[in-house]
């Protein structure tokens, strides 16, 4: 079994990658094949984190279609990658992620109806409530992982004990600024855990074509630092890793790079046709290492799961994102006062006198 | 009072703000042990601290995007980038994170953080080491460009810059760093940012100008003034937010203006300022707007440098050319 669970189907050229130190706690039948890292109490929150997380996510999709949103960027097949990680932070820990981390960011505390107004072609979007360290996603590739790497290193000068997570994608690794972030957080030992969602494709090009190394996580070895591949579907793993590569961080031990092998199971964004560079069957084959229905079968077998109460966890997720739904649509566009009030601090007189051809 | 250098003024402005904030941190290449390569932060590693002055890997966008994350996350830090020629690698996080996470996250994050670049030619330096392309960043929303071009100003510019709620773009030149002294009052003040000075007043030309040009019009100055032409020196000091006032006063005053910049002449900010000046004084004039400038040529290196540099004849010629009209 653990050697099925090795073999990672892998996209674009269709061929399949074995890394056996991938680590990995549920098997695809939802069996332990290590110690779960939580207790069944934590774990069936994180079933519903990850139910409400999928809801967004077609949500999210469904909304585009409709037009009631800008291009939207589905996560679906990643929502362990984001659950698990996430999870093993603490509430005042820094996040910086991209259009793609609805998940992880609403994990630590940015609300559902605020990202879809982000998604939606509104500034208010970037926005996350006052006690909510959470960066307004990124949307160029790779700049932001440096930013992490200066907040946490803020917070190591100020004595805190904070650190920050950034997120990134397979294609991101490949920019000139994801080495310099990861070689000032080597020189500096800043408390920064870099998790990268190895989805498989950076728009319509395979991992392979990112980069000639065997895995994204040696590549922290250049770094002076610790790198780790997890199966990026399991949630167990994602979690167990992610708290370890904290844990290191808050004890001034330095930065984490992991990599979660996962599985970009919808197209780039809703204006990208993977069918212009993929076979289907590969997301066929996908669906078959569900994150999620991995973690039902856990939560089966250990008696904590059955038809009512996913009935109910269901219902519950889709109640919520509806409400998020009509949150988010309840408030007029953004006013130009929004817009101009938002350049400096105070609007400057030049800036004003451009106000007023817009306001008179 | 002491007498000091734009240089000297702003190694004491940079110790007076670590002295005063605990927040302010100076980051870069070389800043430490070496003091810069202009030796800028002198002294400072001694006197705060290698976690308060801190040496960087070669890496400027690097620098940069750090600096940005521990400004939102509560410094201010000052981050020093060995020559503007050497700043396009951070443009893309001065661009598209600094200048905009305020916009972005709708206030709720900003990055409040000073950005040093040496500037300018004439020096006869290697390529790369005499640019002036402040028209990039003065194009930015989001940002402030400083540029003094005198050691009071230099030191009450750089306080300024340093405690600004927004990012700030501090352009130092070069050729003006060790070329003269003043008195520089100790200890801590600000000159504001967004207000131009009227270095001489004039009633018959306007001659507006920023950054080491102040040194060659400063000259045309005392060449027409011994002529008997009265011209009002505007030295910009802040492109962004750019006094537009100060600019449009005086013109109305003199009837005639001539823009001199180092950068090369098309689309720089002189541009900005003709435009301006049309769109808000064009029936002052008695003349054309003259715009001084640098060639549209990549700036020559050491041997051909002379040929380019915006001279005080010119700068004379023209302001006789706008009296002639």
């Amino acid at each position: 079994m653990k050697d099925i669970v090795a073999v990672w189907w892998f996209g674009g050229d269709s061929r399949r990658v074995a890394w056996p130190n991938m680590r990995n706690i549920l098997d695809l039948e939802g069996r332990l094949v290590g110690e779960a890292p939580i207790d069944i109490e934590t774990t069936r929150r994180l079933y519903r984190a990850l139910i409400e997380t999928r809801a967004y996510d077609k949500k999210g999709t469904t909304l585009q279609r409709q037009g009631r949103l800008a291009t939207y960027a589905p996560l679906l097949g990643q929502e362990a990658a984001q659950v698990g990680s996430a999870a093993a932070l603490d509430p005042h820990d820094w996040m910086v992620a991209t259009y793609r981390d609805a998940g992880a960011m609403w994990m630590q505390g940015y609300p559902w109806e605020v990202l879809l107004l982000s998604r939606s072609g509104d500034e208010r979007g970037g926005r996350p409530p006052v006690h909510v360290d959470v960066l307004p996603p990124s949307i160029t590739v790779g700049a932001h992982m440096i930013h992490a790497v200066g907040i946490s290193w803020a917070e190591k000068l100020q004595g805190t004990d904070r650190i920050a997570i950034t997120y990134f994608g397979d294609g991101a690794t490949s920019e000139g600024d994801f080495h310099e972030a990861m070689n000032f957080a080597g020189v500096f030992k800043t408390p920064t855990v870099f998790l990268c969602q190895n989805n498989g494709y950076a728009i319509s090009m395979p991992r392979e074509r990112q980069t000639a190394s065997d895995t994204i996580a040696q590549k922290a070895d250049a770094y002076g630092m610790v790198g780790e591949q997890v199966d990026g579907n399991d949630l167990f793993a994602v979690y167990e890793a992610t708290k370890e590569a904290v844990d290191r961080a808050r004890a001034g031990e330095g930065a984490t790079l992991i990599e979660a092998v996962t599985y970009r199971v919808g197209p780039h964004t809703t204006n990208d046709d993977p069918g212009r560079y993929r076979d289907p069957e590969e997301e066929r084959l996908a669906l078959d290492r569900d994150p999620i229905e991995r973690v039902r079968r856990y939560l089966e077998h250990e008696g904590a799961w059955d038809a009512d109460w996913e009935e109910a966890v269901q219902a519950k997720a889709s109640t919520t994102i509806e409400r998020a739904v009509e949150l988010a649509e309840s408030l007029l566009p953004p006013s130009p006062e929004d817009i101009f009030g938002a350049v400096y601090e105070e609007m400057s007189p030049d800036l004003r006198r451009q106000f007023e051809q817009v306001t008179s | 009072m002491s007498e000091l250098t734009l240089a000297g003024a702003l190694t004491d402005a940079l110790a007076t703000a670590l002295d005063k904030d605990q927040r302010v941190l100076v980051i870069g290449e070389d800043v430490g042990q070496t003091g810069g390569v202009f030796r800028i932060t002198d002294g400072l590693i001694g006197r705060f601290g290698d976690q308060r002055v801190i040496d960087t890997p070669v890496a400027e966008s690097g620098i940069v995007g750090a600096a940005f994350g521990m400004a939102v996350a509560g410094l201010r830090p000052v981050a020093e980038i060995q020559f503007m020629g050497f700043s396009y690698p951070a443009y893309d996080q001065i661009l598209s994170h600094v200048a905009r996470i305020r916009n972005r996250s709708q206030h709720r994050f900003s990055a409040p953080m000073v950005i040093r670049m040496p500037c300018g030619g004439g020096f006869g330096a290697a390529e790369h080491h005499s640019e002036s392309t402040e028209a990039i960043y003065a194009h930015i929303p989001g940002l402030k460009v400083v540029i003094p071009a005198t050691p009071y100003d230099a030191k009450g510019l750089l306080l300024a810059a340093i405690d600004s709620p927004d990012p700030v773009i501090f352009l130092e030149p070069i050729r003006l760093y060790r070329l003269v002294r003043e008195e520089v009052p100790e200890g801590y003040y600000t000159v504001e940012i967004g207000k131009a000075r009227i270095e001489t007043e004039g009633s018959d030309v306007s001659i507006i100008t920023w950054g080491a040009m102040t040194h060659e019009v400063r000259e045309a100055v005392e060449v027409l003034a011994a002529d008997g032409i009265s011209a009002e020196m505007v030295d910009l000091r802040t492109l962004r937010p750019l006094d537009e006032d100060a600019i449009i006063d005086s013109v109305q005053k003199t009837g005639r203006a001539v823009v001199v910049q180092e950068a090369p002449k098309t689309a720089g900010f002189g541009a900005e300022i003709a435009a301006l000046i049309g769109e808000r004084a064009l029936y002052s004039l008695h003349a054309p707007v003259e715009r001084v400038a640098g060639w549209d040529t990549t700036i020559p290196l050491k041997k051909a440098e002379h040929r380019y540099m915006p001279t005080t004849e010119a700068i004379v010629a023209a302001a006789r050319r706008t009296l002639d009209a």
